[in-house]
This record gives structure tokens, C-alpha cells and sequence, in this order.
């Protein structure tokens, strides 16, 4: 959880740093910003003189670095600071180089181990621990594909949710590609679902990028800090706040229990759904928008349905695998 | 001996005659007059604040309490006025927590910060500030040093950096970004202990 001492009425310091340098290298790179571009900067900018402060300090110190093209005339001292890179450094480039000269997407194949496949069938769980020290934990009906390389970390989210806690290194970012969508960490713990419609993200601990998985320059990306849960579709992504209690709560699966606090019937039949064989169908609207409130194990319907039958005062019957609730 | 804006409040107005700024123009007067202070804006952040983890987060308030003060009206001695913000803000937080007395914010004369003599901070010589980004270019991460290197040395385009470095275009920008914010801390915090994480 996020120090509350570490806030105060401008936010957190290095979240918008990080930001005002992703505008910065955002603008400075793109060969086509245009004014719808421009004014986004700007109302990002207008939001907060800590906005504004940050950006000039970034700016100020990407001018500084115009000077660094001096290097390009004096070519012996670049080669001398390439001596000084770490012998390491020099291998991986080399080795980079090797794969670019042969050019074909191939290459990676021959040279990589296969990506990894890991799931969980209906009211599944599980614990999946990489060598690099980050882990993921899948939650029911969940499909994930992870490719841990020296140079890349990528894993592919192709159905339902998982819970990401990532060892950080700025060098080699890790990434989740879920849909149409990437989030890149930033030191992290984080939450990833997604099913048919939609992705979302929400994040526990650090923060994370959230973008399109195409990068194309011009495509919107939105840095998401605690407390953020961010639903993308393939058209829009939208970003809310949640309160660290109701974030708890959405990530009960991983103790295996689900919990509901004035939660409808329908969007707790919803939730049970996922991890179960048996459907719970709700057939009248009425009965649907009743709330309820309370802890259940994820894998136990029956728990739930007696109480809707025994303190809603509603009707179940079952029809096979399907659980019809009715007033 | 320079006027301090009234200890009671920390959003004080500066004291001297000055016109309004735009924004992009208080950008450039921020980069120009308060960004060289840094250094010694944490020194004594550092040596007037308890918590060590609030630091970041201080000197961004009071960054944005100047910033907004000298958009009504440019200070006409900037250095006084960003320690006279930076010692109001301790003082007002001192007073909020009321945890230590306020003699807890030491002097501004002691400090020896109130004149607004030019600093030799941004009076250095295209020589030297060479050297300074050089040095600064050898601590990044490698792989955001070769971006850097290869669009500000070499001129390169992001797809021809993308190309080059075997990446995308989007890590590109992401490295770039991790280099610019990481350079932003070793080129105005010379003091290496402070130019180090958060």
C-alpha cells in the first residue's frame, strides 16, 4: 500500500516525474503531434503547478542534453566512453547485432527457449515463480503465455486474471499484454483481468503503463498509481479510483474467498460464475438487484445460495448444473 | 537583508514589482532561476525535515508554490524566495504536525542562503558542462544510455533507434524517458548521495 505521509495536496513526486518525461519524450519524439496532441499536454499541464514544474524541469534538462551532439565531432571520446561500458554490455549488444544482421523474426525462435504456458481450469488457482524474482498468480479460468528472457519479459494475459508481483529493472520492463492493450510496470504489484469485452488493471503497489499493445506514436498511454483501476476496451480506456479496502476486496480470490460488501446479487452470481461449474441464473430483475454483503469460499455455491434462500427469502431450485434463484 | 514573504502563510505573494507570466514563459524562468538551486534546496530540506522519505515530495510543493507565484508576478529575487517558500512550508508543516518547535527550521541567514548573489551553479563553462553530462551519461542504464546516445549523438530517428537497438518504438520512448528523468538528478544534484532513487 502507498504511504499516506508520502502524498500531499500535489501528489506523489516521482509519479509525475516519470510522467512529465513520458510527455516530454512523447512530443519530442513523435514526427506528427498534432493540436489534439498539443492540447492534451496542455490539460495535463493545467491540472497542477506540480504538472507544470516537473515538465520544465525535464524539458530544461532534455535542452542540457543538446550539447551531448558536441560528442558526435569528437568521436574519440565517444569511442572512449564505449570502452567504458561493461564488457557485458558489449557481449549482449554483440549478440543483439547478430540477430539484427540476420534479420528474420526467426532468429529469436532459434535462439530462445519457447515461450511457457501456464493455466487453471474453473475455480482454479495457482502460483507461478520466475527466475528473475517476479511472480503471478492465476486466478480461475485463466490462460497466460510468458516469454522471461535476458532481454525481454513479456507475458501474454489470453484469458482471465492474474495477479502480478514484479521484481523491478528499468533495463528490461515487464510487461502484460492482454487483448489489445500492454501495461508495462514500474516496480509493481498489480492486477490484470481479461475476458471477451474488455481488460482492467488494477494496481496494488508502484505503478504501471497501461497503452496499446500496437505502441503506435500517437497512441494514448496513461501511467496508473495505486488505487487506479483502469477498463479498457478495444475503443476506450477509462480510469477510476478505488479505495484500498474495495482493492482488497477484488483480490479475496488469491485467499481463495470472495467478498461482498452491498454487492448485488446479479454481480455476485456473476463473480461465483467464474469459478464455478455450476451457474447460478437469477431470473427475475427484482431478485437481481437485491445487495448483499459477506465472505464466501470461491468454490462454494451452496454457501451462497442458502443464504439467499434462507435471508433474502428467495427461491432456488436446481436444474442440473444451473442454480435458478427466483422470487 | 531581503524581505521575507510572512511566515503565517505559505503561499506568500512575492514583495518585488513584476509583470505576469504565461505559463511557458514561468517554465522558462523556473528552468532558468530555480532549477540551479536545487542542490542546496535539498541540503537544506534535508538538514531542516525529520522524515528523509518526504524530501521528493516537499521539494515538489514548494517547486509548485513558486512556480504559481511567479506566474502573477516574477520575483525579483528568486533564490530568497525559494528558501523564504521552502522555510514557510517546513514551519506551516512543523505547526500542522506540531510535533518539534519551530526553532526546528534553522535560520535562513545561517544558511547563508538569503542573499541572492549569482550562484556559481549555472555559471560553468561549455567545457565543463560537457564533462558534467558525460558523467552523468556513464551512470544511466545501459540500455537507456545507448538510446540517449543514439538520438542525441547520432541524430537518429525513434523508428531508426527502434531498428538499431532491436526494440519498439514505444520502448524507445520509455527509455528515453527513464534517461531524461534519471539525467534530471545527476545534472541538478551535483551531490552524488542525492541524485540516487527517491
Amino acid at each position: 500500500m502507498s504511504d499516506p505521509r508520502r502524498t500531499n495536496e500535489f501528489g506523489d513526486a516521482a509519479g509525475i516525474k516519470a510522467r512529465a518525461a513520458d510527455w516530454l519524450m512523447e512530443r519530442g519524439l513523435s514526427e506528427n503531434w498534432r493540436e489534439e496532441d498539443q492540447a492534451r499536454l496542455d490539460a495535463w499541464l493545467a491540472q497542477s503547478p506540480a504538472h507544470e514544474v516537473a515538465f520544465a524541469r525535464m524539458e530544461a534538462t532534455w535542452e542540457r542534453t543538446e550539447r551531448l551532439a558536441a560528442l558526435n565531432a569528437a568521436l574519440p571520446e565517444v569511442r572512449a566512453a564505449e570502452r567504458r561500458l561493461p564488457l557485458l554490455l558489449m557481449k549482449f549488444a554483440a549478440a543483439v547485432m547478430l540477430v539484427v544482421g540476420i534479420g528474420a523474426a526467426g532468429a529469436w525462435l532459434v535462439l530462445e527457449p519457447r515461450d511457457r504456458t501456464f493455466s487453471t481450469p474453473v475455480g482454479g488457482h495457482e502460483m507461478v515463480n520466475f527466475a528473475d524474482g517476479s511472480s503471478v498468480e492465476l486466478n480461475t479460468d485463466t490462460l497466460v503465455r510468458a516469454r522471461m528472457t535476458t532481454e525481454e519479459r513479456i507475458v501474454w494475459l489470453d484469458r482471465g486474471e492474474a495477479f502480478f508481483r514484479v521484481k523491478h529493472d528499468p533495463m528490461h520492463p515487464f510487461i502484460v499484454v492482454a487483448g489489445n492493450h500492454r501495461v508495462t510496470d514500474l516496480g509493481t504489484q498489480f492486477v490484470v483481468r481479461h475476458d471477451a469485452r474488455r481488460m482492467q488493471v488494477a494496481v496494488i503497489q508502484g505503478r504501471v503503463w497501461l497503452e496499446g499493445a500496437e505502441r503506435e506514436k500517437s497512441e494514448h498511454s496513461t501511467l496508473l498509481t495505486p488505487g487506479d483501476v483502469a477498463t479498457a476496451t478495444a475503443k476506450s480506456v477509462s480510469v477510476a479510483r478505488r479505495s484500498s479496502k474495495a482493492l482488497a476486496e477484488s483480490l479475496s480470490w488469491r485467499r481463495g474467498v470472495l467478498v461482498f460488501n452491498h454487492t448485488t446479487l446479479a454481480e455476485a452470481a456473476a463473480q461465483f460464475n467464474r469459478y464455478n461449474r455450476k451457474q447460478i441464473l437469477i431470473a427475475d430483475p427484482q431478485a437481481a438487484a437485491r445487495t448483499i454483503g459477506g465472505t464466501f469460499p470461491t468454490g462454494d455455491v451452496e454457501d451462497f445460495t442458502r443464504l439467499a434462500e434462507a435471508v433474502l427469502g428467495l427461491h432456488v431450485t436446481a436444474r442440473g448444473d444451473t442454480i435458478v434463484i427466483s422470487r | 537583508m531581503v524581505e521575507t514573504p510572512d511566515t503565517g502563510r505559505d503561499d506568500a505573494k512575492p514583495r518585488s514589482a513584476g509583470m505576469s507570466l504565461s505559463a511557458p514563459e514561468a517554465r522558462a524562468w523556473f528552468a532558468r532561476e530555480v532549477l540551479p538551486l536545487e542542490t542546496i534546496l535539498i541540503q537544506f530540506l534535508r538538514r531542516n525535515w525529520r522524515d528523509q522519505s518526504e524530501i521528493e515530495d516537499l521539494l515538489q510543493e514548494v517547486y509548485a508554490r513558486v512556480f504559481e507565484a511567479a506566474r502573477a508576478e516574477a520575483p525579483a529575487a528568486p533564490k530568497a524566495f525559494v528558501f523564504a517558500t521552502a522555510r514557510n512550508l517546513l514551519i506551516n508543516r512543523v505547526r500542522q504536525q506540531q510535533i518539534v518547535a519551530i526553532e526546528s527550521v534553522a535560520d535562513l541567514e545561517k544558511l547563508g542562503v538569503a542573499q541572492d548573489a549569482p550562484g556559481p551553479e549555472r555559471s560553468v563553462a561549455a567545457r565543463e558542462e560537457l564533462r558534467l553530462l558525460q558523467s552523468a551519461l556513464d551512470r544511466l542504464a545501459p540500455r537507456c544510455r545507448e538510446a540517449l546516445v543514439l538520438r542525441r549523438v547520432e541524430g537518429l530517428s525513434r523508428r531508426e533507434i527502434a531498428g538499431r537497438m532491436g526494440i519498439g518504438e514505444g520502448t524507445v520512448k520509455d527509455y528515453l524517458a527513464l534517461a531524461v528523468n534519471a539525467l534530471s538528478d545527476m545534472l541538478y544534484r551535483e551531490t552524488p548521495d542525492l541524485g540516487r532513487g527517491r
